[in-house]
């Protein structure tokens, strides 16, 4: 018993851990290319999941997540080019007051679109009672498809960064946004590229964990706060990283059910990353010699 | 090649180039002396169009580059390499080498890519041994050699450099200025900017004195190493050192 109690917390740690993974991810993304932190960075997991919800109504279901991870895509990058591609030379300060100001602002929109409703999609296979059992651990098949889902995500992602040109070309533009332009590298566009890939990664997060965790216009905030701890503590700008540091993140908060009152469970995020942000800024996998050389 | 006409260049409220014009012919190497905060960075960021110049023209082969973003005018074949190196500290030398090939990539040239690398590493040896190596744990001097490399990388028909020599020993500032003699006697046209007036007069064809934001006087780099005036306020005839 005690024992298929510890893996039911296990499996619940890992699936919350996918989306703050996904969602730390998203930050590295925009992270690497800009330098900066985007707030807004769960305001595109609501916007995923919402959407494919409304789509849903009139569209098989594969076809709603798609075309709400491409809606999500095209905001995330119309929000680069309305409030970020003009500035010139932003402070690291105001592009993140600019970017909680577009959370707060999608947040708003998708209370008028959407109202107060809690909503999710249907279970991708199965439905919400149907379980896999493994060794009498039940899990949801759902919770299998966020984990394959986050997987793929991250090996292409890292395929992408470390192989293609596109790639090097972003993280040139992360590292060094006047030496890239002086490589003749478009860096404008790089960063619009790297919001329309972030929130694309987001809306996608959002989809597939909407039937476990729903849906409901306020989500986003919550989720970057998640996703921001995710991200310092695995080392920003490190995607791979994210990923573990996501599942320490969703597994210390499941057992922490165990032991403390549920209410206390947000609390371990903010505390872990303070403590990360004191004691060891480059995270737990971050290369201390490369962080050095970042300039934030 | 490079005709730059009364260029009046500066940040907000604060004229940093006051109607300067100079002109750079294929194959020389001209050199822009002048002391700190004469406008030399400014300058240079003005003509690649990092800054955008208040009045006054650029002409690069005929176009005014004042008029296209600053990406583009790498296309056209004017490469910087920027004051303090800039090189991307956290990945490796060839990486950085690759980025700076990003212009030959797009051009279509892709096959040539590797000619070119080959090209730099016979020119800095030491980088190809730091290969695999992060940027920004290579020495100042060897940094200096990436960024010119990089540059170098784009196969531009003008390069541009700012401060080669800051912060170098002078063992290494004259192996730099040595390959820069070099890439010049490759068909690449210079344009140096220099606060060490002794090793940039002796590479290059012309220079120019720049001072607040004006050309005080140019001419032939022989004459101007024989001039007084200059011996007395940049080459620090009256003191031992090297340096001014």
């Amino acid at each position: 018993m005690f024992l298929e109690l510890f893996f039911q917390y296990l499996v619940a740690g890992l699936t919350y851990g996918t989306i703050y993974a996904i969602v730390g991810i998203g930050f590295n993304i925009i992270y690497n290319t800009t330098g900066i932190i985007n707030f807004a960075q769960g305001e595109f997991v609501m916007l995923g999941g919402m959407t494919a919800v409304s789509l849903y109504a009139f569209l098989p279901l594969p076809l709603a997540i798609l075309g709400a991870v491409i809606i999500t895509m095209a905001v995330g990058g119309l929000i680069e080019m309305v409030f970020i591609r003009w500035l010139v030379k932003p402070s690291v300060l105001r592009m993140i007051i600019i970017t909680i100001g577009i959370s707060i602002l999608v947040r708003e929109a998708g209370l008028v679109l959407w109202g107060e409703g809690v909503r999710s999609l249907p279970y991708f296979t199965g439905n919400e009672i149907s379980a896999l059992s493994f060794g009498g651990v039940r899990v949801s098949p759902q919770v299998l498809w966020s984990l394959g889902v986050c997987a793929i995500v991250v090996v292409l992602l890292n395929l992408f960064f470390k192989f293609t040109m596109l790639g090097r070309e972003m993280r040139a533009c992360a590292a060094n946004r006047d030496a890239a332009t002086l490589c003749g590298i478009p860096t404008r566009n790089m960063i619009t590229l790297s919001f329309v890939l972030s929130a694309g990664i987001g809306a996608l997060a959002g989809c597939v964990v909407s039937p476990i965790t729903q849906t409901q216009y306020a989500i986003g905030s919550g989720l970057a706060i998640k996703g921001f701890t995710v991200a310092i503590l695995g080392g920003l700008g490190n995607s791979m990283a994210a990923v573990a540091a996501g599942f320490i993140l969703g597994i210390l908060e499941s057992f922490s059910i165990w032991v403390m009152p549920t209410a206390y469970k947000d609390a371990i995020s903010i505390s872990l990353l303070l403590a990360m942000l004191f004691l060891r800024p480059s995270g737990l996998f971050g290369n201390r010699e490369a962080f050095k050389l970042k300039d934030f | 090649m490079l005709r730059v006409h009364n260029l009046s260049a500066g940040y907000g409220s604060l004229h940093v180039l006051r109607r300067l014009s100079l002109h750079v012919k294929p194959g020389e190497i001209v050199t822009i002396i002048g002391a700190n905060g004469a406008g030399k960075s400014t300058l240079l960021r003005t003509i690649t169009g990092l800054l955008r110049a208040s009045s006054g023209e650029v002409l690069f082969k005929g176009e005014d580059i004042q008029r296209i973003p600053p990406e583009q005018v790498v296309f056209r074949g004017c490469s910087l390499v920027p004051e303090g190196r800039q090189v991307f500290a956290a990945m490796p030398v060839r990486e950085n080498l690759l980025l700076g090939a990003y212009v030959q990539h797009k051009r279509g040239k892709r096959d040539e890519v590797a000619h070119d690398l080959d090209r730099v590493f016979g020119l800095f040896p030491v980088l190809r041994q730091r290969e695999h190596q992060l940027a920004g744990t290579l020495s100042g001097g060897e940094q200096q050699m990436l960024a010119i490399g990089r540059a170098l990388m784009a196969r531009p028909t003008l390069i541009m450099l700012d401060e080669p020599s800051m912060g170098l020993a002078p063992l290494i500032v004259k192996d730099i200025f040595h390959i820069i003699a070099k890439i010049r006697d490759e068909g690449c046209t210079v344009l140096l900017v220099e606060q060490n007036a002794r090793s940039a007069l002796k590479i290059a064809n012309r220079g120019y004195v720049l001072e607040t934001g004006r050309i005080i006087l140019e001419g032939d780099a022989g004459d101007l190493l024989a001039n007084r005036e200059i011996q007395r306020a940049y080459l620090g005839k009256d003191l031992d050192g090297e340096n001014k």
